[in-house]
């Protein structure tokens, strides 16, 4: 089940090229543009580990390409998503964030029914993929 | 959409693959101009005095810059040309201020896309311990990509009497991005001639890695003196006939002192006669001042230098 999560993520994967004019765009508004990877992506997992710092005061989207790059490299086989923070006064968050990598092989969520008192049931997404060791999933050694 | 693919196939000379047909004659003073590449150039020789061999070569590539942009829309295509540059030279020869000028003809004829200009030494390019140098080192070459990173005093990057110096794993780096990512980054490396010479001696991976080597020469007496006049302008002062005569033989005196850095010691002069004037100036409060006053460095502004002193009694030195 192919997972959708931020922008672009019904549309086709894109390319490199068209990462690359998503990211020139974040920072021509000024945006720091950061790197996150997890075999986690547990829709209500918002905390994805960062590669490295969040990337402030640069100018031209060949530098994060570079960073992108090196972590497909290392967790090629993992999910990768590019965010961009706004650090301007009044918005100090994230403004946009989008999937740039993912595993060739998803296998999706199952949907697990709790029965608790009375015939109330509760509800649970689980990953299939988390039923492994974090590295070990999609695929990994 | 569909216009274009008619136009497309109707046009005789189209190659495969390429979206525009092929341009076959070329204005290049129309090119020469639309680029404005003309402007910078005339600022270059009106603005920086002197250095005869920098000025050269830059028109030199500048024009093979032009020549290439012309090429790639004729459909010739070539490798981007190496444009990593080491400028040597004495200190206060200009060395940092041509890297500026260079970023803003680079941007212009599209060489590189933004045009800024990353200026930095050992200290941001170098950690301070094991597993800093590499995350700082990157983090500089992102900032510069697009643009030009000068790396001033380049030669203290490498210290051979240390071993276990940090240095060395920043010039693997910066070696492996110039070398892999010479479209989005020009790196442009300065410092005094022979340690860079000694520099680029211990690191031959550099050397051949740099297409463009400036020798940046010392200036004549009469150029300083012209750098004297167009400093003064820019700040609105002016030397009187007489302080321009003390002036040369400031310049003639100060050359031949230790520790002379050429425009760099002609504007520490000159900030320090600016000095001298305004306490003259200040000592008589009943005068009433004119605007000449104001603007004008007198002869005894300049004979009150320590240099004409020094000359006076060589034995002190």
């Amino acid at each position: 089940m192919r997972i959708t999560q931020g922008c672009f993520s019904f549309l086709p994967d894109l390319t490199d090229e068209q990462i690359t004019r998503q990211v020139q765009y974040c920072l021509g508004k000024g945006w720091a543009v950061n790197i996150e990877f997890t075999d986690d992506p547990h829709p209500r997992n918002n905390f994805w580990e960062m590669w490295g710092l969040p990337m402030f005061d640069l100018r031209d989207a060949a530098g994060v390409m570079m960073e992108l790059n090196e972590c497909r490299k290392v967790y090629g086989d993992r999910y990768i998503r590019m965010s961009a923070y706004d650090s301007s006064h009044g918005w100090e968050s994230l403004r946009l964030s989008f999937i740039v990598n993912r595993p060739k092989d998803e296998p999706g969520f199952r949907l697990e029914r709790h029965e608790v008192e009375g015939r109330n049931i509760r509800y649970t997404t689980k990953s299939y993929a988390v039923d492994r060791p974090e590295g070990q999933r999609y695929g990994g050694k | 959409m569909n216009a274009q693919v008619n136009s497309h196939m109707s046009s005789p000379a189209t190659v495969p693959g390429g979206s525009a047909p092929p341009m076959e004659l070329v204005d290049l003073r129309r090119e020469f101009n639309e680029v404005g590449i003309g402007e910078v150039l005339d600022q270059l020789d009106r603005e920086l005095i002197g250095l005869k061999p920098v000025k050269t070569r830059i028109r030199e590539i500048a024009s093979l810059l032009l020549i290439e942009r012309i090429r790639k829309r004729m459909g010739l295509t070539s490798e981007p040309p190496t444009l990593h540059m080491s400028f040597t030279g004495n200190p206060g020869t200009g060395k940092t201020t041509v890297a500026l000028r260079i970023a803003s003809i680079l941007h212009k004829l599209g060489f590189v896309r933004r045009g800024q200009v990353v200026s930095v030494t050992r200290d941001e390019l170098v950690g301070q311990y094991i597993g800093h140098t590499a995350p700082k080192t990157k983090e500089i070459l992102k900032k510069a990509m697009g643009g030009v990173l000068f790396i001033d005093e380049a030669y203290y990057l490498y210290r051979p009497d240390n071993e276990r110096d940090y240095g060395q794993e920043a010039i693997e780096i910066l070696l492996q991005v110039m070398e892999s990512q010479r479209e989005d980054l020009v790196v442009i490396l300065a410092g005094y001639g022979d340690r860079m010479d000694k520099f680029f001696a211990s690191n031959p991976g550099f050397r051949s890695r740099i297409a463009h080597h400036i020798d940046f020469p010392d200036y004549a007496d009469d150029e300083l003196l012209a750098i004297a006049e167009l400093m003064l302008r820019d700040m609105n002062y002016k030397l009187t006939s007489d302080a321009r005569a003390a002036f040369v033989r400031y310049i003639a005196l100060r050359k031949n002192q230790p520790l002379f850095s050429n425009a760099r010691s002609i504007r520490n002069a000159l900030d320090r006669m600016r000095l001298r004037q305004a306490n003259r100036l200040v000592g008589d409060l009943d005068h009433v001042l004119t605007v000449d006053d104001i603007r004008s460095i007198d002869v005894s502004d300049v004979l009150a230098s320590r240099v004409f002193l020094k000359a006076g009694q060589p034995a002190e030195g």
